[in-house]
């Protein structure tokens, strides 16, 4: 009898991974890629002026403070959304440095004269070159750079009212 | 109330137009490297790179803006002499173990290409013993009859 039962051991793999299939169909699918480059410097980059009324952005710009790297583009939805959020943090006396993802200079003076502008600086990247660099794949992001020019906060997706007090908290524990 | 219905009809428009823009693709993402030898090593390994808006497809099988942005990356480098595996764990320092199709031992796949190996060998265990035993009981029926 008990050679009987031990024929159905090998059932037990598959009922194991039919149970998980059928878990992780019920899981939400996660679309974000996060970047592996958390706690890593910041590559060395320098780029041009996104348009005529700020200046361009370079590596060499985060010192002094953790500031706040914000990777966006004038044609990107979420940007919009997100962008009383960014002008909330500024008021806080947060830095925001801007990446224009793709972006023309028009388009950009565009986005900023219609939703506020609460860069110091945003650079253009015409080609993504950057945004591969520091593990970006989308826009918005957001990234905490401390003082020494260190990556050390990722934010996927596009700033909520919620979101303020976490980056003003990973901008206090970068300090 | 007018702000939360644009906050709503944003989110929900937001994803499809996301992916627009109107900027001329980087300069190698749609041309190739004179270089025919250079041209299918970048090609080769392009094939092996998934693209991060479009999760299901290699950068070269995708039009994303930024799939065509990371084939300039990639085409550049070889151009300026990496080697296609130095291009890819460039890329893996990055995004991780997921913009890579080709399988990789790692901390945490190891398992994957262990299991096999020991399946095998446990298999080929019991068969030998089964088939060592049967030879040996057919040995001992032989000197009993």
């Amino acid at each position: 009898m008990r050679s009987r039962l031990f024929l159905w051991v090998p059932l037990l793999p598959f009922a194991f991974f039919a149970g998980l299939a059928a878990f992780m169909l019920t899981q939400p699918k996660d679309e974000f890629v996060e970047s592996t480059m958390i706690g890593q410097p910041l590559p060395a980059f320098a780029l041009d002026p996104a348009f005529d009324g700020l200046p361009g952005a370079s590596k060499a710009d985060f010192t002094g403070k953790p500031k706040l790297l914000n990777v966006w583009a004038s044609w990107c939805l979420p940007c919009i959304a997100e962008a009383p959020q960014l002008e909330a943090l500024n008021r806080q006396g947060v830095e925001i440095i801007g990446i224009a993802i793709r972006d023309r200079p028009e388009d950009v003076a565009n986005f900023l004269s219609k939703y506020g502008n609460p860069y110091t600086r945003i650079g253009s990247d015409k080609i993504s070159e950057v945004q591969l660099a520091i593990g970006s794949s989308g826009v918005p992001e957001t990234f905490v750079i401390d003082a020494r020019g260190v990556i050390r906060y990722q934010k996927i997706g596009d700033i909520r009212p919620e979101d303020v007090p976490v980056l003003l908290a990973e901008l206090e524990k970068a300090k | 109330m007018i702000r939360w219905w644009l906050a709503l009809v944003l989110a929900l428009a937001a994803l499809p137009l996301a992916a627009q823009d109107t900027m001329p693709p980087a300069p190698y993402a749609y041309n190739q490297l004179s270089d025919p030898k250079l041209e299918a090593e970048a090609s080769a390994l392009m094939h092996t790179l998934r693209c991060l808006k479009c999760q299901s497809q290699s950068i070269a099988d995708s039009d994303a803006p930024m799939a065509g942005d990371m084939r300039h990356q990639v085409r550049s480098r070889i151009l300026a002499g990496e080697s296609p595996e130095q291009i890819r764990s460039w890329l893996i320092a990055r995004y991780g173990d997921y913009v890579s199709y080709e399988p990789e031992v790692s901390s945490t796949t190891w398992p994957l290409f262990a299991i096999p190996v020991l399946v095998i060998l446990i298999v080929a265990g019991v068969l030998l013993r089964r088939l060592g035993r049967r030879r040996s009981d057919d040995d001992n029926a032989g000197e009993a009859a």
